[in-house]
């Protein structure tokens, strides 16, 4: 038996889905590990639908798009790691809620 | 030497450029040579121009030396440029010929100043300033000298501005001068408006004065009202001559020669060029002639009751001013000018006198602290002696042959009255009595000097006492060449002045005579003719004069107790008078406290509270806004995504509701 495709709006919902998940997490958890975990989510996410949206209309351009953000991602993943590991070297903490300093 | 004319401003420039730059470096002799000789050689360079005017016939007595172009735009066209003619060429050499002797006589009066190069500065620039407003060809050069001049007097009122007194005293002068400048102002820019109108846009004496008479009565009636009003400011008549009794807080050579024989008698000369322009408004020149009048007997009334020497001279010229704007104000407009040059003699001298008495007993002014110098100071005394006699209006000194010839147009001119007459003689007399006052209380009677003072009195030097002499032969002589017709005289200054101010139809009194006749008939008495009229007018005068003089023996060296007694006797009216009629007070109170307080209402109201308020509201308005908004940045990063969050739902709706309903 053959299994049928699967529609592209299965796997555009599913991204919705990591995004949203991503996006709660971002906004709600407190540790900084955790945070930066969910904007990789994130990110992920949206590679997902680039990959989609490339093999249905059949272009490349969607697979590159790819590939950049998972080249700026791990920038960012090294660039964040080492803010965390500064910042728990000096407070002791990487709890977002208590680092502060930067307002009014 | 005509077209040499410019030398004659020139020379007071230079000195005030040396003097005023390089005075320190050249040092105070240089000054001393500098200051008076600059004026030498104008006053030298006027004489020649007066003999070259006078070789030409009369009609022929007028040359302009256009300098350069000063204002040129569109269809205005105004120049630096000099006029020659008899009345510029008489002015300049009033003004050039008293200055020197007053430059030489401040050698020697202000030796010991620390201002020494400072003041002749200050003089010589007066002088170039005065020499423009006399020479000029048109308005605006002539305003500007006005200006200058007003600028100079204030200076030198200021001179020693460490006293509050003196500046205050500057500061007044300013100010009352700017209120007649304002006039001015306005009646120049009335008459070249008015004149442009038809075309003529033009501010030269004689084009403005040709095209006169396309101007419509009320439209000159105007201007020349304007125009009295700045005379009234720089000539202190009323209302505005309240700051020139306050301007003797200035070095006396300087009252000498400002506030008594120059600048003040800007207004009369002013008055005189116009005269074409006065000619054609009857009601102005009443309102001169009656503004004269009444500023001579009001301020001589004042003259009774002051103490201070230079104070009692100060209300003598506003005074004198006042017959001088009856001269020109009934049409006489030579005989204004005679007493303009015989007063800038006699009553120059009198400044220096009091000068010279000031010098002899250490700066005193108070007339109570003076008294039997004159066996002391016999040169100021022989001299000041001279011009009282002249102010007075004694015969034989120049005073009475001007003075007369004002009196007499008075009353006989066709602009003239015989009230105006009257209170003109009447202030004649009171003139003699106060200026014999001032005489006898200074040089007669019993000593009342202090007693320090007293032992080093002594005659002004040289320096000094050479101008007052020569100033006081001018006293004299200066009165021959207006001698009139009924006394066999020729009446030279009169023929001389008729090219520029008219004929005087009514100055030679026969056409006057129905008119007199008139105002004779209805005295009760009837004379026909005008020659003996005005002899009994001139017998008349003298006797008016002589009463002054003989009261004034009689209260101040007869019986020097009477005087008190009359002060006790009418108590009221005395303080009046010796206060001044409480004017300053009055204008203090009407003007000085009113524009204060309108002053301070928009400093609170406006200023501090409107303009103030708006910027320091605007400012309090962003720092609450700034206080609000601030709060936003909380330094918590899931805040900010959590905003970033919502912008990116906001988008998102939008679209979609985008999408779905339109």
């Amino acid at each position: 038996m053959t299994i049928p495709p699967v529609p592209p709006a299965f796997y555009l919902v599913l991204s919705g889905i990591l995004f949203t998940i991503g996006v709660i997490g971002a906004l709600t958890r407190r540790n900084a590990i955790v945070v930066f975990m969910c904007i990789e989510l994130m990110l992920n996410s949206v590679n997902l639908s680039f990959i989609t949206f490339s093999r249905f209309l059949q272009s490349i351009e969607g697979v590159l798009f790819a590939f950049f953000v998972i080249a700026v991602a791990a920038a960012e993943a090294s660039v964040g790691l080492a803010i965390f590991v500064m910042l728990y070297r000096s407070r002791e903490t990487i709890n977002v809620d208590e680092v502060n300093l930067l307002k009014w | 030497m005509l077209d040499h004319v410019w030398l004659v401003p020139l020379f007071p420039a230079i000195g005030f450029i040396l003097n005023g730059l390089f005075g320190r470096p050249l040092g105070k002799k240089a000054v001393s040579w500098i200051g008076p000789s600059a004026i030498g050689l104008a006053f030298f360079t006027s004489i020649l121009i007066f003999f070259e005017l006078l070789k030409r016939p009369p009609s022929e007595r007028l040359f302009e030396k256009i300098i350069f172009d000063w204002v040129v735009s569109g269809s205005f066209h105004t120049v630096i440029g000099y006029q020659i003619d008899p009345l510029s060429i008489l002015m300049a050499l009033v003004v050039t010929g008293v200055s020197f002797f007053i430059h030489i006589y401040s050698v020697g009066y202000m030796h010991d100043d620390p201002g020494y190069i400072r003041y002749f500065a200050y003089l010589n620039l007066f002088v170039f300033m005065m020499l423009n407003l006399v020479l000029a060809n048109n308005f605006l050069l002539m305003f500007v000298g006005w200006e200058g001049v007003g600028l100079c007097s204030y200076l030198l009122i200021g001179f020693w501005f460490e006293k509050d007194s003196a500046s205050n005293a500057g500061k007044k002068a300013f100010v009352v001068n700017r209120v007649g400048d304002f006039g001015f102002l306005l009646g120049m820019f009335l008459l070249f408006t008015s004149l442009g109108k038809h075309g003529i846009w033009t501010l030269d004496f004689t084009e403005v004065f040709a095209n006169a008479n396309k101007l419509d009565p009320a439209t000159v009636t105007a201007i020349t009202i304007l125009l009295f009003i700045g005379a009234c400011g720089k000539s202190a008549q009323i209302p505005l001559y309240v700051w020139l009794p306050d301007a003797m807080e200035g070095p006396t050579p300087v009252s000498s020669l400002i506030h008594a024989a120059t600048m003040v008698t800007a207004g009369v000369y002013m008055v005189a060029r116009c005269n074409v322009l006065y000619s054609m408004a009857p009601l102005s020149m009443a309102i001169v002639a009656t503004i004269g009048v009444a500023t001579a007997i009001f301020t001589a009334s004042i003259g009774f009751c002051q103490n201070d020497i230079k104070k009692v001279l100060a209300y003598s010229t506003i005074s004198q001013l006042g017959y001088m704007f009856l001269g020109v104000g009934v049409g006489a407009y030579s005989a204004g000018i005679f007493h303009l040059m015989t007063h800038a003699f006699f009553k120059g001298l009198l400044f220096l006198g009091a000068g010279s008495v000031m010098h002899a007993l250490s700066g005193e002014l108070d007339m109570r602290k003076m008294g039997a110098l004159r066996k002391k100071i016999p040169i100021t005394f022989w001299t000041f002696f001279i011009a009282t006699l002249a102010i007075a209006g004694i015969p034989g000194l120049s005073g009475f042959f001007s003075k007369d010839e004002i009196l007499w147009q008075a009353f006989s001119s066709s602009h003239g009255h015989f009230l105006l007459w009257l209170v003109a003689a009447v202030a004649a007399g009171m003139t003699a009595f106060y200026m014999f006052r001032a005489l006898f209380l200074t040089f007669f009677g019993e000593s009342r000097v202090d007693p320090h003072v007293a032992h080093h009195i002594h005659e002004s030097p040289r320096i000094m006492t050479i101008p007052l002499i020569i100033l006081a032969v001018l006293s004299v002589i200066g009165g021959y060449v207006g001698v009139p017709h009924v006394l066999g005289g020729a009446n030279h200054i009169h023929e001389f002045l008729a090219p520029v101010v008219g004929g005087g139809e009514a100055a030679k009194g026969h056409a006057a005579v129905s008119l007199m006749a008139q105002a004779w008939a209805s005295g009760g008495e009837s004379l026909g003719h005008s020659a003996a009229l005005e002899l009994l007018m001139m017998v008349i005068s003298v006797i008016i004069a002589l009463i002054g003089i003989g009261m004034a023996y009689l209260f101040y060296i007869k019986n020097p107790a009477l005087p008190k007694l009359m002060a006790e006797r009418w108590k009221g009216l005395y303080t009046l008078v010796a206060n001044k009629y409480y004017v300053d007070e009055m204008y203090q109170v009407l003007f000085v406290n009113s524009i204060k307080k309108l002053g301070v209402g928009l400093w609170k109201g406006f200023d501090d509270f409107v303009i103030d308020g708006t910027v320091n509201g605007i400012a309090i308005l962003i720092g609450w806004i700034s206080g609000v908004m601030r709060r936003v940045q909380t330094g918590l990063v899931q805040n900010y995504a959590f905003s970033m969050v919502v912008g990116g739902l906001i988008l998102i709706i939008y679209y979609i509701v985008r999408v779905l309903f339109y």
